[in-house]
C-alpha cells in the first residue's frame, strides 16, 4: 500500500484505506493507556510545534499529551502573542519556525485553507488541528473511533449531527468520514445554519428534531456559539434549546440505545441539557480520552513516514 | 416608464487624434471584419495621418509611396478593442499597476481603448482628478484612456460629485465600482442627475448584507471548503434594484461584470421593456465557475465571484442574443503580496488585458457559441457605444486604432505572456488559440509579438 501522505489536512482527502489504518494504531495506542509506564520513545527528539491561532484547551492538551506519550518535545506557541501581531505573515512565520528544527507543525486557525496553505510552503509535516469552517479532522477521527468502540462496523448505522451545520468543521469532518465508512448521516439545525449544497455531500437534511433522531444509532451535538445569534442566524438560546436542545424530553423520540456525544466545551442548557450531560447516555469524556490516542496514531504516521 | 428628460451627451469630450501628419501605413492582404459597418471580406487598409484613409484593394503604386507595410496575409484585421472596465492603479497603488505598464497590457491584448475605474487612492471624484488622470495618461500610455468618475464623494454613497464639472474635463461614465451605490435613494438621485451629462452610470451590484463577509460563490464548492459564500441574491436584488429605477425615472444604467445568471435574466426582461440598460460580462465568467477555487487558489477569488455551471450557460446566452453588451476585463492587477495569503485575507480581482481575446475565441468562437462578428462587436464598437465613444471601429475617417490576431496561433499562457506590473491571472497552464500579433493605435505600432 501507498505510504501515507506528508501532512494531515483533510479526511475528505484521506483514502479509505489509510483511514482505517489510522483507526487501527489509535486502537493499538489506546492499550497503552492502562500500561504502568505510559510513555513509548517512538518519537524521541522529535520536536512537535502546535501553533494555535484560535484559543483550544481540548484540542491543544491532547496534542501535547500525545506527543509526550510518544516521547516527542512539544512546543507551545500561542499566536496571538507572536509576530503575527507585529505584521508578520502566516507564512513567513512558519518558515522561521521549519528553520527553528521543529519536525511537524500541528496548526489551528480561524480561517479555512491555513493549514493547506503552510503545508505548500514548507518542506515538514503539517497536522490540521481545525480550520474555519472547514476540517477539525482528528476530532473527525475521535467521533468516529469513540463509535466503534460501541459497534463493530458504522455500516447502515444511523448518526445524527444537530446544530450549527454551517460554521462547523466538526460536522464536515464526521460527514467526510462517516459516509466513507458507509453510515447514513442526516443534518439537523435551523435552515439558516444549514450550508447550501450540503447534501451533496451524501447526507440527509432533516430540520425536525425528532425526526431526526428516530433511528439514531448515534446523536453528535454540536456546540453552539452565542455569536450567531448575535448575527441573526437564530432567534435566542431559549427557542434554540427548545427547539433543538437535546434533553431527557427531545431524547424519548430517539431509540432507547442511541448514544450522545458532543465535541466540546458544552453550552449546559442550550444545546444539551446537564441531565442528560450527566447521564449514562453520553460518552463525551470518553471521546477527549480517545482523542489522545486517534492524535498518537496521527502524530506517528506524520513523523515516521509509517505504510499503511 | 419615462424616457430621458434632459439632453444627452452635452459637453462630451473631443479625443484629438495624434496621428503623425502625413504618413502613410498599408495593411495588406488580411481579412478586414469590422462589425461596426458588416464588413468580412480579404482587402487592404490604407492609414493616413493616424486615420484610417481607405479599405479598397491598393494598387502598386500606392504601396511604393508607404511608409511602412504591414503584411497581414492570413490574420485578422479587427478595430483596436476597447475595454470598458480596467484598474490601473495609479494613483496610490502603483506598486501593483501604472497608467503606462497597464496600457502595455492593454496594448498585449489587443486593446487600444479602456476606461480606468476611480476606486484609486484617492478616489477620482473631482474635475481635478480625472484632470490629472487625463494629462498623466497623454505622457504615459500607449492607447486611449478614458476617466470614469466616481458617483459620489469619496465612493462613501453620501453625496453626488459635480458629475458635469468631471464631465466637461472628459468624465466618460460614472461609478463607484470595487462597491455599490448602497443606498437606493443616492442611487436614484446618481440616474435622474447624470441625465444631465448624457453617461452612463455603472454599479458594481452588491448588497453588503447579503454578501456578509463571504470570499467565493455560495454553494456546494464554499460548503466544501468551508469559507463563507457571496450568495447570487447579493448581486441579483442590486441589479433588479438598479433596473426598476431607471425604469421609473429614466436615465442610463449599465450593469458591471455580471456573473449571475438571473441577472442576466432582468437585463433581458428590462431590455425588453425598453428600459436604458447595457451591462458587461468578463471572460472568467464565461470560462469557468467557481469549481476553480478550489484547493484555496486566491487566483481563482474575485468580486464577484465564479459562479456556477447554469449561470455560465445563462451568461453565453446573454452574449449570443445581445443582452450583454460588453465582454470587459474587470483587469484588477494585484501584487502577489496580496494572493499568496489565506483566502478570505486575499484581495479580490485578476488581470485580464492579455488574455481576453484568446479566451473569447477559444470559448466562444470556437465552440460555435458566439460568430466571430459577435465576439468582435463585444470587444470593439459595442463597448464604445456604451460610453459613447468613436472607437471600436474602422469607418474611413476614424482613428487607425487596429489589432491584427492570427486565429491559428495556438500558444499556453505564461508569465511571460503578461504586460501588467502585477501576474495575477488564473490561466496560466491553459491552451489558447488565436493570438494577437501586432497592435497599432493612431496608424503606429504599439505592440509586436
Amino acid at each position: 500500500m501507498a505510504k501515507l501522505g506528508k501532512d494531515f489536512i483533510a479526511i475528505r482527502d484521506l483514502p479509505k484505506a489509510h483511514l482505517n489504518y489510522l483507526l487501527s494504531q489509535a486502537k493499538h495506542f489506546k492499550t497503552f493507556f492502562s500500561r504502568p509506564n505510559k510513555q513509548s520513545p517512538a518519537l524521541r527528539g522529535k520536536t512537535i510545534a502546535n501553533i494555535f491561532f484560535e484559543p483550544s484547551t481540548r484540542t491543544r492538551s491532547a496534542f501535547e499529551m500525545a506527543g509526550k506519550m510518544l516521547g516527542a518535545g512539544i512546543m507551545n506557541l500561542q499566536m496571538s502573542a507572536t509576530s503575527i501581531n507585529k505584521g508578520e505573515t502566516i507564512i513567513d512565520t512558519v518558515k522561521n519556525l521549519h528553520a527553528l528544527g521543529v519536525d511537524v507543525l500541528v496548526v489551528r486557525h480561524h480561517i479555512a485553507g491555513v493549514p493547506k496553505m503552510i503545508a505548500d510552503h514548507i518542506p515538514i509535516p503539517v497536522c490540521n488541528a481545525g480550520d474555519g469552517y472547514n476540517e477539525h479532522p482528528t476530532q473527525g477521527l475521535l467521533d468516529i473511533f469513540t463509535m466503534l468502540e460501541h459497534c463493530k462496523s458504522l455500516k447502515d448505522k444511523h448518526v445524527t449531527i444537530v446544530g450549527d451545520i454551517k460554521h462547523s468543521r466538526v460536522a464536515r469532518s464526521n460527514i467526510y468520514g462517516l459516509t466513507m465508512l458507509g453510515a447514513k448521516v442526516t443534518v439537523c439545525g435551523p435552515p439558516s445554519l444549514i450550508p447550501m449544497g450540503i447534501e451533496s455531500l451524501g447526507v440527509k437534511i432533516e430540520t425536525n428534531l425528532k425526526k431526526a433522531i428516530t433511528k439514531a444509532d448515534f446523536i453528535n451535538v454540536l456546540r453552539i456559539q452565542i455569536e450567531r445569534q448575535q448575527s441573526g442566524h437564530f432567534p435566542s438560546l431559549r427557542e434554540y434549546n427548545e427547539v433543538f436542545g437535546i434533553t431527557s424530553h427531545s431524547l424519548a423520540y430517539a431509540p432507547p440505545h442511541t448514544i450522545v456525544m458532543h465535541p466540546g466545551p458544552i453550552n449546559r442548557g442550550v444545546e444539551l441539557s446537564s441531565e442528560v450531560i450527566d447521564s449514562d447516555r453520553n460518552v463525551i469524556l470518553d471521546q477527549v480520552t480517545n482523542g489522545i490516542a486517534v492524535r498518537m496514531a496521527v502524530l506517528f504516521y506524520l513523523l515516521t513516514g509509517a505504510e499503511a | 416608464m419615462r424616457g430621458n428628460r434632459f439632453n444627452a451627451g452635452q459637453d462630451a469630450r473631443s479625443n484629438p487624434s495624434p496621428g503623425q501628419e502625413g504618413s502613410r501605413v498599408l495593411i495588406l492582404n488580411g481579412t478586414v471584419i469590422d462589425p461596426s459597418q458588416n464588413l468580412n471580406k480579404k482587402t487592404d487598409v490604407l492609414i493616413e495621418d493616424g486615420k484610417i484613409g481607405s479599405l479598397e484593394k491598393l494598387s502598386a503604386a500606392d504601396r511604393s509611396s508607404a511608409d511602412e507595410v504591414i503584411d497581414a496575409q492570413g490574420l485578422w484585421v479587427f478595430p483596436g478593442f476597447v475595454d470598458i472596465h480596467v484598474h490601473f492603479r495609479e494613483p496610490g497603488n502603483e506598486g501593483s499597476e501604472t497608467l503606462a505598464t497597464g496600457s502595455r497590457a492593454a496594448a498585449r491584448g489587443g486593446f487600444t481603448s479602456v476606461l480606468v475605474m476611480p476606486n484609486t487612492t484617492p478616489p477620482i471624484d473631482t474635475p481635478e482628478m480625472v484632470r490629472w488622470v487625463s494629462e498623466r495618461a497623454k505622457d504615459e500610455s500607449l492607447v486611449d484612456i478614458y476617466v470614469c468618475g466616481a458617483i459620489t464623494v469619496g465612493r462613501q454613497g453620501q453625496q453626488l460629485t459635480d458629475m458635469m464639472r468631471m464631465r466637461r474635463v472628459g468624465a466618460m461614465a460614472f461609478s463607484d465600482d470595487g462597491d455599490p451605490v448602497s443606498n437606493a435613494f443616492m442611487m436614484r438621485q446618481a440616474l435622474e442627475y447624470a441625465q444631465l451629462t448624457g453617461a452612463p452610470v455603472m454599479d458594481h451590484c452588491e448588497d453588503h448584507a447579503l454578501s456578509c463577509g463571504g470570499c467565493m460563490n455560495e454553494g456546494k464548492i464554499a460548503t466544501l471548503l468551508g469559507l463563507s459564500g457571496i450568495p447570487h441574491s447579493s448581486e441579483d436584488t442590486i441589479v433588479a434594484r438598479d433596473l426598476l429605477l431607471a425604469e421609473e425615472f429614466g436615465g442610463r444604467i449599465h450593469i458591471c461584470h455580471i456573473s449571475s445568471g438571473r441577472s442576466v435574466e432582468l437585463v433581458r426582461q428590462f431590455k425588453a421593456r425598453g428600459v436604458k440598460v447595457s451591462c458587461e460580462t468578463a471572460p472568467h465568467y464565461f470560462s469557468v465557475t467557481d469549481a476553480m477555487v478550489q484547493g484555496y487558489n486566491t487566483y481563482a477569488k474575485m468580486n464577484p465571484p465564479l459562479r456556477e455551471s447554469h449561470d455560465q450557460a445563462e451568461i453565453i446566452r446573454g452574449l449570443a442574443d445581445g443582452t450583454i453588451d460588453a465582454i470587459a476585463t474587470d483587469h484588477a492587477p494585484h501584487h502577489d503580496d496580496c494572493k499568496n495569503l489565506e483566502f478570505p485575507s486575499a484581495a479580490f480581482g485578476i488581470i485580464g488585458l492579455e488574455t481576453s481575446w484568446a479566451l473569447t475565441y477559444t470559448q466562444l468562437v470556437k465552440t460555435k457559441k458566439l460568430s466571430l462578428d459577435q465576439a468582435v462587436s463585444l470587444l470593439t464598437h459595442r463597448p464604445a457605444g456604451v460610453i459613447g465613444v468613436e472607437r471600436g471601429t474602422l469607418k474611413v475617417g476614424s482613428m487607425a486604432n487596429v489589432t491584427l490576431v492570427d486565429a491559428a496561433q495556438r500558444w499556453r499562457l505564461e508569465p511571460k505572456h503578461i504586460a501588467s506590473k502585477s501576474k495575477n491571472s488564473p490561466f496560466y497552464g491553459w491552451d489558447l488559440e488565436s493570438k494577437v500579433m501586432r497592435t497599432l493605435y493612431a496608424g503606429k505600432t504599439i505592440y509586436n509579438a
